[in-house]
């Protein structure tokens, strides 16, 4: 198997990197293209931009965004917010980004994850849940859909989808954790990589995530430093976490 | 330095063309098989699947284009898909006929999570690379090899590399560099 991937998630609205749970009180924290290439120097292994308003305006991250943080960053990253179709996707790969993320709209209409792989390849297919006691919520965790995670994950999988970012709507921003019951109920579910998301609160609790996935998200518990990802990086070192050499 | 990235469907070309430009080469995405032929480095990136992506080849006349270059002695350097491309054949899509620049074939992975995705050490120098792929190449041509799957296969002046140099850091970006001053 590859390397443990730490992944920082940069909320987006319009231009700006914001911070904010869901939609209230977005603060702006700084400019995406200089953030991420903060992180990047920092050792992220990849990174998530996810467009807090997309969903509510029914359109994508500005390509124009996603072409700068491209000509810009040599690592990976993920678009998420506002894909509906196929041609959304392959708009926002074109512009340079590497994979696209859909939650509500996979949920709404799960024929989109197989256009989605037939076009782009399973590889820049990632299939985002939101899950609180096991089960989906859609519209950024504040609708039921009467299903549980596990189950969604492996219709993803089977559809074509390439990764699962799981996130815990109980455990997020309490930082006292991963839901690492939820996390490992999907991971068991599916064959394909998935990210831990929600709940980290320090380095150990990354490491117990990273015990049962490929990957975790990084968000509150980053505090917007990108100097805080390099003392993370050592810390986990530090567990026994085999982490990739980001010089 | 003039680089030919050949841009035949939906993929990311934009990060391989930045990541060249960031070294000082004049790098362009083309179609046309005469800017293939002509430049000083041909490029063949790619994800997707092997049937569409042998399809837009064929359509703009790059597959003729790749194999006359590599026949010459042109460098040519094969990216994730582009390697898989470069072989004899793929099993991927019920079977597809690959350009034949490499011996072998393409196989679908069957350990681990697959897709295969994130960074891993390519041995024998020890650094680590992105990955992001479901297939492999099996070949005579390997020269390094990332948890035993083959991560660099090279015959003639076709170099193929199943990791993503363009989204591998430092690392990648030194990769790339080694490629330009070879070529």
């Amino acid at each position: 198997m590859p390397l443990p991937r730490l992944i920082p998630c940069l909320d987006v609205a319009g231009d700006r990197v914001v911070k904010g749970i869901r939609f209230q009180g977005l603060r702006d924290v700084g400019d995406p293209v200089d953030l991420g290439a903060a992180y990047s120097d920092a050792g992220a292994d990849e990174l998530v931009f996810l467009d807090v308003t997309a969903t509510v305006e029914e359109r994508p991250l500005l390509p124009e965004l996603v072409s700068r943080v491209a000509d810009e960053l040599a690592i990976p990253f993920t678009v998420g917010g506002g894909v509906r179709s196929a041609a959304d996707g392959e708009a926002l790969l074109r512009a340079g980004a590497d994979k696209v993320a859909v939650n509500s709209a996979a949920l709404k209409r799960p024929a989109l994850i197989e256009e989605l792989a037939a076009l782009l390849g399973s590889q820049a297919v990632v299939v985002a849940i939101d899950a609180a006691a096991g089960k989906v919520y859609a519209r950024a965790g504040t609708e039921p859909v009467g299903r549980l995670a596990a189950a969604w994950a492996a219709e993803a999988e089977e559809r074509g989808a390439g990764e699962i970012l799981l996130t815990s709507i109980d455990a997020d921003g309490t930082r006292a954790g991963y839901d690492l019951a939820l996390t490992r109920a999907v991971a068991e579910a599916v064959s394909i990589p998935v990210i831990a998301s929600g709940g980290a609160g320090e380095a150990r609790h990354v490491a117990e995530a990273l015990e049962v996935v490929q990957a975790a998200l990084l968000a509150s518990i980053l505090h917007e430093s990108p100097a805080r990802l390099g003392a993370l990086r050592e810390e986990l070192g530090d567990l026994g976490v085999p982490l990739r050499d980001a010089a | 330095m003039r680089v030919a990235v050949c841009d035949y469907g939906a993929s990311n070309v934009r990060s391989v063309l930045a990541a060249f430009g960031r070294l000082g080469a004049e790098a362009r995405s083309t179609r046309d098989p005469d800017d293939v032929l002509a430049a000083d480095l041909a490029v063949l990136p790619g994800v997707g699947s092997a049937a569409s992506a042998m399809r837009g080849l064929r359509e703009h006349g790059l597959d003729a284009a790749l194999r006359s270059r590599v026949g010459a002695g042109g460098p040519t350097l094969g990216i994730c898909l582009g390697l898989q491309l470069a072989l004899e054949e793929s099993e991927e899509d019920g079977g597809v006929p690959g350009l034949g620049l490499l011996p072998g074939r393409t196989v679908r992975l069957r350990e681990g999570r697959v897709p295969r995705m994130g960074w891993a050490q390519v041995e024998p120098d020890g650094e680590a690379f992105y990955f992001a792929h479901s297939y492999a190449a099996e070949t005579p041509a390997a020269t390094a090899r990332s948890e035993g799957i083959v991560a660099v296969a090279e015959a003639g002046s076709f170099l193929g590399v199943q990791f993503h140099p363009e989204k591998s850091g430092p690392a990648g970006a030194r990769f790339l560099a080694r490629c330009l001053s070879r070529a």
